[in-house]
């Protein structure tokens, strides 16, 4: 799961620029699923057990988005200096001294203006990436390129480090859990009765925006976001119940939505049965792709999976091993029951 | 040079001398109508009060027929502008802005309001009259008044917006509402030249400037292969827009059409901005990409319709947008027009391929 997970998050592939991270998941799921297809917006959405047609089965959606926050190129300055904007909530805190990549393969780094406050974070329009350029002509990157922060994996044991967990840990679990799920041929008593559709999203940083056209394609009876969220248990730090390596957080309600409480208590009482350690998900900011699918057509019942991850949206973003274990567990279990709302 | 060359400059004058703030497109939506009801296969008015227009590819073998892209081409009819909303008397009333106008460009500016363009001033108070402090303010939307000088009949809820003008000056264009009926009347051009690999599929939007919300609907209704927003976008192109060199120009007059990549409305597809430029660089038609920043076009709305959209955004670039008057290049024009026709004609169901 470590070597996956690492595969993943090695990858650049901002929002609206997913070719090469859906290249390297479909690559992953192949044998996987019945059938693969990638939609208008980029959306790669596999399918399985699409003739299952059991009495009770659900047409259950399951979505993880594969794209990461980045960098787009605004300008390059006549000595090569290159000015961008974010692509997706970039934290400027973040940004100086830290590395990029750009799809293309150029490299840069990132630094700032003279500031008349050094203490202060300057804003992304006072930033600047050097590419090594001394001139617009030398400069490897143009006008509209993208680039995504580049920082190494790091395995600190029980506990991973890397760029862009959210929520390329969120394509993981799915990837894992449809390895588990076995296929309707070889499906045996007790194994999955509804028809699932593993989607692994486009432009979810952005506004959740692959996400619901997905969903319309689709029309699913009920649908997850798997995602990653942040906890509250760093020193001096946030108010909020969800803690690293207390086990998946199951969304109530966040910034963007109010899950249906007909999916929360399934996903409860299915943890519960199963002896899967949950938390339970209250955020005050940010949202997932679920909020997207929730108003899709004439509404969906939606809910959400959160895996608790610690400085969301910085560069070294960290998880714990067992909350990974314990999401696949728990996703693998819930398409496994009869879903009754 | 396709033989679309020449932008049609009465029709222009026309669209842009016509009022159709957002929520009441009518005087703009009967001219379009009235000058593609000849050329369209299919004419529809929407519930939003949008004017979908199809115009099928003339390809007619029956494998020609499954080949053929649906392309959306949408641009939007409305304008921003004024509501009135209180009637203090004496001919002046209270007003709200509709769309996104900056109070500081409506002092001293002649408006129109109403369906008869009852002309009206945003006046206020003379500089004899004012002290060394209030100099220094922008005055408020909420104290400012338009003021109809007791002549018409105005109502509460009536529309107005700058008074209808329109110039040439040189290589040049003057209008208030360049934004967007340089993008109608490139709409008009290209239905009454359509090419025959594709089926056309125009959309004469309605209120994008208070959200793209008439394109979203039309997305629906036509569920295309992919769309394009044709649109106008600023230019903020002095050179000393910004200490040392303007590293936040938008775009710059005169370069050609600007191509986008991302707005907040959207990130356009790579395989369309890409076929766009290929497209410019092969026919030698000039082009520039706009900066990625903020601002959204149709685009934005029509990408999440349905089952989602590819999209791509191209612009006219200008001057002083949102104004009572803004500016913009005739070659600009000609060469988004030139640009779009010849795209259209190249255009296989290849270009959608990933």
């Amino acid at each position: 799961m470590k070597a996956l997970i690492e595969k993943l998050t090695n990858v650049f592939s901002p929002s609206g620029f997913e070719d090469a991270i859906r290249d390297v998941i479909r690559k992953e799921i192949k044998g996987f699923a019945d059938e693969i297809r990638v939609d208008a917006l980029g959306n790669l959405i596999a399918h399985k057990n699409p003739s299952a047609g059991a009495k009770g089965a659900k047409r259950v959606m399951v979505a993880a988005h594969m794209d990461e926050i980045g960098l787009m190129v605004t300008h390059v300055d006549e000595n090569g200096f290159v000015r961008f904007s974010n692509v997706g909530g970039v934290f400027g805190r973040y940004a100086p001294s830290g590395r990029v990549r750009f799809t293309n393969g150029a490299a840069g780094v990132i630094n700032n203006e003279l500031l008349s406050n050094f203490r202060e974070t300057p804003p992304l329009d006072k930033m600047f990436i050097d590419v090594g350029a001394t001139s617009q002509k030398d400069c490897p990157v143009k006008l509209g390129d993208v680039a995504a922060f580049e920082r190494p994996f790091l395995d600190l044991g029980k506990r991973v480090v890397a760029k862009s967990l959210d929520d390329r840990l969120g394509v993981a679990v799915l990837i894992e859990t449809m390895r588990r799920l076995k296929s309707r041929s070889e499906r045996v008593e007790g194994a999955a009765p509804n028809e699932v559709y593993f989607v692994f999203t486009a432009q979810e940083e952005v506004g959740t925006r692959g996400a619901g056209p997905a969903a319309y394609g689709i029309d699913p009876d009920v649908a997850i976001a798997v995602d990653v969220t942040p906890t509250g248990d760093t020193p001096m730090g946030r108010k909020m119940e969800v803690a690293l390596g207390g086990g998946p957080a199951i969304k109530i309600k966040d910034q963007g939505m109010l899950a249906d409480p007909r999916v929360v208590s399934w996903m409860a009482k299915t943890a519960e049965r199963s002896k899967i350690p949950y938390q339970r998900e209250v955020l005050i900011m940010g949202s997932t792709d679920a909020r997207a699918i929730q108003v899709t057509r004439a509404g969906i019942a939606a809910g959400g999976i959160s895996i608790p991850a610690r400085y969301v949206h910085s560069p070294s973003e960290m998880v714990d091993m067992d909350d990974v274990e314990n999401s696949v567990r728990l996703l693998a279990a819930l398409l496994n029951s009869k879903v009754s709302l | 040079m396709p033989a679309i060359a020449n932008p049609p400059l009465k029709l222009l004058e026309k669209l842009c001398r016509a009022v159709s703030v957002s929520g009441d497109e009518n005087e703009v939506r009967k001219i379009v109508l009235n000058e593609i009801k000849d050329y369209a296969d299919e004419t529809k008015v929407d519930a939003l009060g949008n004017l979908l227009v199809t115009r099928c590819g003339t390809e007619r073998s029956r494998s020609a027929a499954a080949k053929r892209l649906r392309v959306m081409l949408a641009a939007h009819m409305d304008e921003v502008g004024f509501m009135l909303v209180a009637d203090d008397g004496d001919g002046l009333f209270e007003f709200a802005t509709i769309g996104g106008i900056d109070p500081r460009n409506l002092v001293g500016k002649q408006v129109v309001v109403g369906r008869e363009h009852m002309p009206g001033v945003i006046g206020a108070k003379p500089i004899h009259l004012m002290g060394g402090d209030e100099r220094q303010h922008a005055i408020s939307v909420d104290s400012l008044r338009i003021d109809l000088g007791l002549g018409g009949k105005a109502k509460i809820g009536d529309r107005g917006t700058f008074a209808p003008n329109f110039r040439r000056a040189g290589p040049s264009l003057m209008s208030k509402s360049i934004d967007n009926r340089i993008g109608v009347a490139t709409l008009i051009e290209l239905v009454k030249s359509a090419p025959s690999n594709i089926d056309l599929l125009a959309a004469f939007t309605a209120q994008e400037e208070v959200g793209l919300r008439g394109a979203k609907v039309a997305a629906h209704y036509f569920h295309p292969d992919l769309a394009i927003a044709v649109d106008a976008t600023p230019a903020n192109d002095f050179p000393m827009q910004t200490e040392g060199e303007n590293t936040f120009y938008n775009t710059k007059l005169g370069l050609g059409p600007a191509i986008y990549v991302a707005n907040s409305s959207t990130i356009d597809d790579p395989r369309l901005v890409r076929f766009l430029q290929e497209t410019a660089e092969k026919e030698k038609i000039p082009y520039q990409i706009r900066q990625p920043g903020g601002g959204g076009t149709d685009a934005g709305a029509i990408q999440r319709a349905v089952s989602g959209v590819p999209v791509v955004s191209v612009s006219v670039p200008h001057r002083y947008t949102h104004t009572a008057m803004s500016l913009s290049r005739m070659d600009d024009w000609k060469n988004t027009l030139v640009l779009l026709h010849t795209a259209l004609k190249g255009m296989t169901p290849e270009i959608l391929k990933r």
